[in-house]
């Protein structure tokens, strides 16, 4: 075991003396994964419960998935809240995060506070809350109420990465630009907006899975023809405890999966950039 | 001569006012900016010179004034109509433009197509000496390099009107002392009226045309860099432009006495009974034996002699206490010969050089 005794960085600490801390971030990556390497196993499975590991390997949850119209619509319904939620907090969010960042108002924080209490408040109150609202405004089990919804959830994270990202720009190109003769909008757009780009897409990623994964308040105020996916597995989880609902959470990994790859590969700025 | 603009614009500066809370950042400026000329806003910190920078450009809406270009108001104007060129402290080149890019911002703007907007691109960037760098990223280029490219940026599309703010401050000394005068020889070429901002008073004698002294929010004298540092309007100018020691003296009828003797001038004395004699290092010299008329005799005594190279400094204290410099060229051997700490001498001031203010009581330096 020479290898105990090598120097593990340039300060002569060992490997030998780094050992837990190796153990331990290898039991927490274990931990992190463990959900996720137990449930794709599970969906591909051809027993009629829930079972690990599957003694037979099959795809049939997944073409019952695929086939079955009420997944299918609850797919559709998902996706089509996060895409808007998407397309709703990510303009939102990046506006608040340039005001706020712009207009150094002592109210300022107060304002950034108040914007990301959604984050704060339980969700079990931000639902029940909106279901009350909801149903005075006539708008519960509707795509407009559950897009707004989790708008709201949205926003905050869109806000934060926003503003991280603009804590690092130097707002005297923004007025370069303008003294160039670019108006305060077209300065945003061509200089603001394309050095901020990586965080205002990681933001709008965020914006969609928060959407997408969101179970609770969707519970509360989705319903018969835009029930939600989440809405639905967790039904289905209590009704009828079968694979269909494996196969699914593993489609959902690989969409989110896929999203974190892509932000990786987009959000991520070039060297000096 | 590749930039030459249709024609420069005057600025008209009327009762200029703006307040942060109870500071005056501009305290009723009038000033008058000729077309063509390169006029340095100089002060201090805090003065109110970039404030001043910031109404030109439009950035910093001032409380009350009236700003115009030429014959056309301008204080409503947003900063993107003025059309002016602007040189940032800190450059504020865009990171995600190649050089090129950064330069064709403007003209892009201004709906010059692609073959013309070339063509001026690669025209600035010789104007800057940058030829052929058009590809680079702004993060390959050096400190000097990127000052060149914000010059280049701004003056593409021929302003009538430039605006520098500190540019140079950001540069080692050597490339500062270099770049000085090639934006002086630019300014000669391409002819726009510019204005230019430092805190750095041998940056504003070497480059300008005129100065404007700037403190409190107010203008503290405006002339010509010679006019400024031989005929300061007030101590805080003379305080401000080089170094200087005051030499109380007083009105007694027609003449101006100083510890009971009278003092030679060339240039009438200001009003008032209580003067200052100011007396620069460089303009005294040490006196041996006879004292021709038009020069003023100051009996001292040497506290101090340092060795500087290219010059020494001597220290002196007057019969009064006052403390006085004196700066001259170390010659071969003559150092050494040299009165040390503790001798008599005699320093003296041509009748030309001695400039008086009025004492108004403003204090020790600060």
């Amino acid at each position: 075991m020479r290898w105990l005794n090598r120097p593990a960085s340039e300060t002569q600490v060992t490997h030998g003396q780094r050992l837990w801390l190796y153990i331990l971030s290898g039991v927490i990556m274990v931990w992190l994964v463990a959900p996720t390497l137990i449930v794709v196993p599970m969906s591909f499975s051809d027993s009629q419960y829930l079972e690990f590991p599957p003694e037979i390997w099959s795809t049939r949850w997944y073409d019952h998935y695929f086939g079955s119209e009420e997944w299918m619509a609850a797919t559709v319904t998902s996706l089509t809240a996060a895409l808007l939620t998407m397309c709703l907090a990510t303009p939102l969010g990046v506006l608040a995060a340039y005001g706020l960042h712009a207009s150094q108002l002592r109210a300022g924080r107060l304002i950034f506070v108040a914007l990301i209490t959604p984050m704060m408040v339980p969700l079990i109150l931000v639902a029940i809350g909106a279901f009350y609202v909801y149903v005075k405004l006539q708008i519960l089990y509707t795509m407009l109420g559950l897009v707004m919804a989790h708008t709201v959830l949205a926003l905050p994270l869109v806000l934060i990465v926003t503003a991280a990202g603009l804590k690092s720009f130097d707002m005297n190109q923004e007025m370069a630009a303008r003294s160039l003769g670019a108006s305060r909008a077209r300065a945003f757009f061509t200089v603001t907006l394309p050095q901020i780009r990586f965080s205002v897409i990681t933001a709008a990623l965020l914006a969609f899975l928060t959407s997408f994964d969101e179970v609770v308040v969707a519970m509360f105020i989705s319903g018969g023809d835009n029930a939600t996916l989440t809405r639905n597995m967790f039904n289905a989880l209590r009704d009828q405890i079968d694979p269909t609902i494996a196969s699914i959470s593993t489609i959902m990994i690989a969409i989110t999966s896929g999203l974190m790859v892509l932000a990786q590969l987009f959000g991520k700025p070039r060297e000096g950039g | 001569m590749t930039e030459r603009p249709a024609s420069a614009l005057p600025i008209t500066i009327r009762a200029m006012t703006k307040t942060y809370g109870r500071v005056h950042a501009l305290d009723q400026v009038d000033l008058d900016i000729r077309s063509g000329e390169f006029l340095t806003l100089l002060g201090p910190s805090g003065s109110g010179k970039t404030t001043l920078l910031m109404v030109l450009a439009g950035f910093t809406r001032p409380d009350s004034g009236s700003l115009k270009f030429g014959d056309t108001e301008v204080i409503r104007m947003p900063p993107h109509r003025r059309d002016l060129g602007m040189v940032f402290q800190n450059y504020a080149l865009f990171p995600h433009m190649t050089v090129a890019g950064n330069i064709a911002y403007p003209l892009r703007l201004r709906g010059i197509g692609r073959a013309e907007r070339e063509a001026r691109v690669v025209r600035a960037l010789e104007t800057v000496q940058l030829g052929g760098y058009g590809g680079r990223r702004i993060d390959q280029l050096s400190g000097g390099q990127r000052q060149r490219v914000a010059l280049a940026r701004a003056i593409v599309f021929e302003p009538r009107i430039l605006l520098m703010d500190e540019p140079l401050s950001a540069l080692d000394k050597k490339l500062r002392d270099r770049m000085q005068i090639e934006l002086r020889h630019l300014h000669e070429q391409l002819g726009m009226t510019t204005v230019y901002v430092t805190h750095d008073q041998r940056e504003a004698l070497t480059m300008s045309d005129r100065i404007a002294v700037i403190d409190h929010g107010r203008l503290m004298q405006l002339g010509a860099p010679r006019e400024i540092y031989d005929r300061p309007a007030n101590r805080f100018v003379a305080d401000f432009i080089g170094e200087s020691a005051f030499l109380p003296v007083r009105r007694k009828g027609a003449e101006i006495l100083c510890a009971g003797r009278p003092l030679a001038t060339e240039s009438p004395a200001p009003e008032g009974e209580k003067l200052l004699a100011i007396l620069r290092p460089e303009r005294l010299q040490l006196l041996d034996g006879s004292v021709p008329p038009e020069i003023n005799a100051f009996p001292a005594t040497v506290s101090e002699l340092v060795y500087q190279g290219d010059s020494f400094l001597m220290a002196a204290r007057l019969e009064d206490g006052t403390e006085l410099t004196l700066r001259d060229v170390v010659r071969r051997d003559t150092f050494a010969e040299l009165p040390g700490p503790g001798s008599a001498v005699t320093l003296g001031l041509h009748a030309r050089d001695t400039v008086l203010i009025p004492d108004d009581g403003a204090g020790a330096a600060p």
